[in-house]
């Protein structure tokens, strides 16, 4: 057993003790990421040498982060390191500033030791369109890891880091996180800032981070949130740390979960043994919730509103990201393109600069953008996105949070077949997660079980601002449901 | 045939400021490209507005002076376009909620009010500035993030003159209200300018055409007299006016065709989420219009009614706020407001303009114009050693009641004082004295120059020619 297994709170006190240092530990950790990086393909860049440098210059504090090493998303903005967005645009784009969150970092006395592979600007959900290869499910190499986030979930669940940042814009953290088996938390809209995050969509972007306990998320999370004046939209401090305040007691909190998505009905015809196994093991988590003390309830929602998330999702996202990226033009930034005249180089700098999926995107936001439509798709999306928000808050006068499975089924294998994006067990089971994100609520995934020694987990979100409420809740939970800590292709400890 | 000439403007205006609207870059103009930019301003990945809140004030007084409704909260746009002097892609505006609309400014055309409708005001970002070579363009990234004030029109205004008189008054009121040094020169106000063309006494307006980005307000001019001619040729030829966006080229004094309504761009706006709306609350509304300061429309009309001054001298005056100021605070010390007005628009702006400096650096300060004043009111000296005494006050750096002193120009008016100097001249010339006649007027001529020329020119002369009347009768009844 390596130090480097244990939580952050353990492997702080090994540090404070004199049982590891944390030069030890970042050499370990930086060993395994180069040892995992062919097979899983974590990191877009591992940057050994800055981490071994910084490690000399930490100063102990009273930080739990201090000398525990970590993992970046690259899309977060690092100063002298490349940071590429895993985007040929960006293929060679070293930051002048840091990104808050990675100040914040540095701040606590953490030791990044690389920047992560994610999809491409942050868009698409499978690890697979990173200008640098696909990321692996460190559970199972044939099967994906889930994306944005893909090589920050990988490297925790791998146990190269215990903890790693993300970005959340759909459910980019939490996905993944379900597909990894660890946990993935975005906290409220505001509470941690977003200045040097690369933007995919503004209004439902969020920071955030992945560990392998709540409690380690809570730790983190103290660590990198707080109001920023460089983020108009960050919200005031709270003043207080969701590490010192779990206490587990969730006696008397009540959820709900939603009728129209927990009804196999709803699923004639697409229904496998998976989302069976994924059934049932809900049924097991509400019925460990209620052993808790809790009070699990059915509340119903017009199933219109439900399957109209993901293409609100779509709308609102892409049109925010094709107006977010317009900077990409290979004037200021990106490869020069050629041409006669300064839209021919534009034109060409973008053709080559971005995949077809990005593309396919950007057209699609723009499309909606446009004058002619504007009215009928954007807006209306933004209308649907508010009634939907009004319907969970108008849920969260009577309730503390909502529960529901994080996926439909394991996470799937690369040549798996289309999914049908008009499926039912599509639009309810594998988008309800944007939600958190339309109402910038604070929501977290933990790993409730496994099919098939894969992990699967649950989803639980509260209202905007509660997130100790929520961190809580899942802290609670995760002590009775037998998954915490775990590393794939290790016992669970 | 007649046509009637409908004008619309578009009146961008930088605002000045400590640091740039969305950034903490220093907004100072500079000659050195690309010295006053921060990673916000040139669109690094990442980066996040923050909006300048003495910005949002400035604007806000904007609105307010030209009368428009203020919106509760202060919300922005995204104006989305790719070219190289935006370096994000997007501009950060306000389309839906501009911090001012339905506004109007009451202007003097000649002699008339004119009254122009404001549409709208609205707070946005500058964009850099390009200079174009033959085989290549720079990029000066220094105007990027400038808060910059869009002012547009109603199409309300009917001839050049109208036009031009509504960007004076414009340019007069940012000076006034201090939120831009508003130097065209400096390319810190630039218009867009709507001209259209249709039948005398029609309707309907006529086909809208644009002229982009005008920097100064003689070049409006010329735009327009190049633009009303060739729509008016067109028209006259029976043919029609394509809706389109051209540019004023200043070499040729025409303008040309940049592009049609088919190619016109879709900006494809909508609200920046990064920007959360602002209150604009009660106090702080109430706060920029206490703060409002008398704005030169106002002052005209009050210097023509209440100091029955001409619209000529009232326009003069009224044109430069630190000028009415000065004016003001002479009249208020009770000096008479006709004569301060003369003095101020012939020797004061006379002075200024041959010296090429503002009435800040000006030395003769209003408490020594009032001085100088006093002087004349009280008949201690003549309107022309006035002059004089201006004058050598200004070179010498001197209060008038020191120049006077020293000159010894002051007059004698004391009776008794000026009898002593009668009687000396009486008696040094006492036989032309004793043959004295009150019929002869040039007897009485004589004797007020000798007294005149004893007195080194002080004695008042009026006193002078009293006691020498009153010593020359005793004299021949002697």
């Amino acid at each position: 057993m390596s130090y480097l297994d244990l939580s952050i709170e353990e492997m702080h006190e090994a540090i404070i003790n004199g049982k590891v240092t944390p030069e030890e530990l970042v050499k370990e950790s930086l060993q395994r990421a180069k040892e995992y990086q062919e097979e899983y393909n974590s990191f877009v860049t591992i940057t050994e040498k800055e981490a071994l440098d910084e490690v000399t210059k930490i100063d102990n504090n009273d930080s739990y982060l201090y000398g525990i090493p970590c993992a970046i998303k690259d899309n977060l903005s690092t100063k002298g390191i490349l940071t590429t967005a895993s985007s040929n645009i960006l293929k060679d784009y070293v930051p002048c500033f840091d990104a808050t969150v990675v100040s914040k970092l540095k701040e606590s006395g953490s030791i990044s030791i690389g920047k992560t592979v994610l999809d491409e600007l942050a868009m698409g959900g499978t690890g697979t369109t990173g200008h640098t290869g696909i990321v692996r499910n460190p559970w199972n190499k044939e099967r994906l890891i889930g994306g944005s986030s893909a090589g920050s979930c990988a490297a925790v669940a791998s146990g190269i880091v215990p903890f790693a940042i993300g970005s959340d814009t759909g459910d980019s953290i939490r996905k993944p996180a379900i597909y990894g088996g660890i946990v993935g938390f975005k906290p409220t809209y505001g509470r941690i800032s977003r200045y040097g995050l690369f933007p995919f969509a503004c209004s439902l972007d969020h920071v955030g981070c992945f560990a392998r306990s709540v409690k380690d998320i809570a730790y983190v999370v103290d660590a990198i949130k707080g109001h920023d004046e460089k983020d108009m939209t960050s919200l005031e401090n709270d003043n207080v740390k969701y590490s010192d305040l779990l206490d587990g007691d969730v006696k008397g909190k009540k959820m709900f979960y939603i009728k129209e998505i927990m009804d196999i009905n709803n699923y004639e015809g697409e229904v496998d043994k998976e989302l069976e196994e994924v059934f049932k093991n809900f049924e097991s988590v509400k019925e460990k919730c209620r052993e808790l003390g809790m009070e699990v309830c059915e509340e119903s929602i017009d199933i219109r509103l439900l399957k109209a998330i993901f293409s609100t999702y779509m709308t609102i996202s892409c049109a925010e990201a094709t107006s977010n990226n317009s900077n990409l033009t290979g004037i200021q930034f990106g490869p020069r393109g050629e041409g006669k005249n300064i839209e021919e180089i534009m034109f060409d700098a973008r053709t080559k600069g971005f995949s077809e999926l990005i593309k396919r995107r950007f057209v699609l936001g723009s499309y909606v953008l446009q004058k002619e439509n504007q009215e009928k798709l954007f807006l209306n999306a933004g209308r649907i996105r508010r009634l939907i928000v009004d319907k969970f808050n108008e849920l969260f006068e009577k309730y503390d949070a909502f529960i529901l499975p994080g996926s439909s089924s394991i996470a799937p294998k690369f040549q798996s077949e289309n999914i049908d994006k008009l499926s039912n067990r599509y639009l309810l089971l594998e988008n309800h997660m944007a939600i958190g994100n339309f109402g910038g609520m604070p929501s977290i995934t933990i790993p409730s079980g496994k099919i098939d020694n894969m992990p699967i987990g649950i989803c639980i979100t509260g209202k905007a601002k509660d997130d100790l409420n929520v961190l809580n809740i899942a802290y609670a939970l995760e002590n009775v449901l037998g998954c915490k800590g775990q590393i794939a292709g290790k016992e669970n400890k | 045939m007649e046509y009637d000439v409908t004008i619309g403007l578009e009146v961008h205006c930088e605002l000045k400021s400590t640091s740039k609207v969305f950034s903490p870059s220093p907004n100072t103009y500079s000659e050195n490209p690309n010295t006053n930019i921060s990673v916000i301003d040139l669109g690094f990945p990442g980066i996040l507005p923050v909006v300048n809140k003495g910005v949002i004030k400035k604007a806000l007084t904007v609105a307010t002076a030209l009368n428009c409704e203020t919106p509760e909260y202060m919300i922005f746009d995204r104006k989305n376009y790719y070219y190289p002097d935006l370096p994000k892609g997007y501009q950060i505006t306000q389309l839906h909620h501009p911090v001012g609309i339905n506004g109007y400014l009451d202007v003097y055309v000649e002699d008339k009010v004119k009254r122009i409708y404001i549409h709208d005001t609205h707070l946005e970002e500058d964009t850099a500035s390009l200079d174009h070579y033959d085989k290549y363009s720079l990029i000066d990234y220094n105007r990027c993030g400038v808060p910059l004030l869009e002012t547009v029109t109603e199409p309300c205004m009917h001839s050049i003159d109208e036009a031009l008189a509504f960007l004076e008054s414009l340019k007069r009121l940012f000076l006034y209200t201090d939120v831009s040094d508003a130097k065209t020169e400096l390319g810190q106000i630039r218009c867009d300018v709507n001209v259209s063309l249709a039948p005398k006494g029609s309707k309907e307006l006529g086909v809208k055409v644009e002229m982009k980005n005008i920097n100064s307000f003689y070049n409006v001019k010329m735009a327009l007299e190049s633009e009303i001619k060739r729509q008016t040729e067109l028209l006259n030829n029976g043919m029609e006016i394509e809706m389109e966006t051209r540019r004023y080229d200043e070499a040729t004094m025409q303008t040309y065709r940049m592009r049609s309504k088919e190619e016109a761009i879709d900006y494809k706006y909508f609200i920046e989420p990064n920007i959360p709306p602002i209150k604009l609350s009660y106090e702080l509304k109430n706060e920029v219009k206490e703060a409002l300061p008398e704005l030169a429309f106002s002052k005209i009309t009050r210097y023509i009614n209440e100091y029955g001054l001409s619209l000529v001298d009232a326009k003069t005056i009224a044109k430069d706020k630190n000028i009415a100021t000065y004016y003001e605070n002479i009249v208020n010390k009770g000096k008479d407001p006709k004569m301060v007005s003369n003095w101020v628009t012939t020797r004061v702006l006379g002075y200024l303009s041959k010296d090429e400096i503002t009435i800040s650096e000006f030395n003769f300060t209003e408490d020594k114009m009032i001085e100088l004043l006093d002087f004349i009111e009280s008949g201690k000296i003549s309107t022309k050693q006035a002059k004089d005494i201006f004058y050598k006050c200004i070179e010498e750096n001197k209060t008038p009641k020191k120049v006077v002193k020293e000159s010894g120009m002051e007059q004698i008016t004391d009776e008794e004082e000026i009898r002593k100097i009668v009687l000396e001249v009486l008696d040094e010339n006492s036989d032309v004295a004793k043959d004295y006649n009150p019929e002869k007027g040039r007897m009485l001529d004589f004797f007020i120059g000798q007294t005149m020329k004893k007195s080194r020119g002080k004695a008042n002369p009026g006193v002078a020619t009293k006691v020498l009347k009153e010593e020359l009768l005793k004299y021949t009844n002697q």
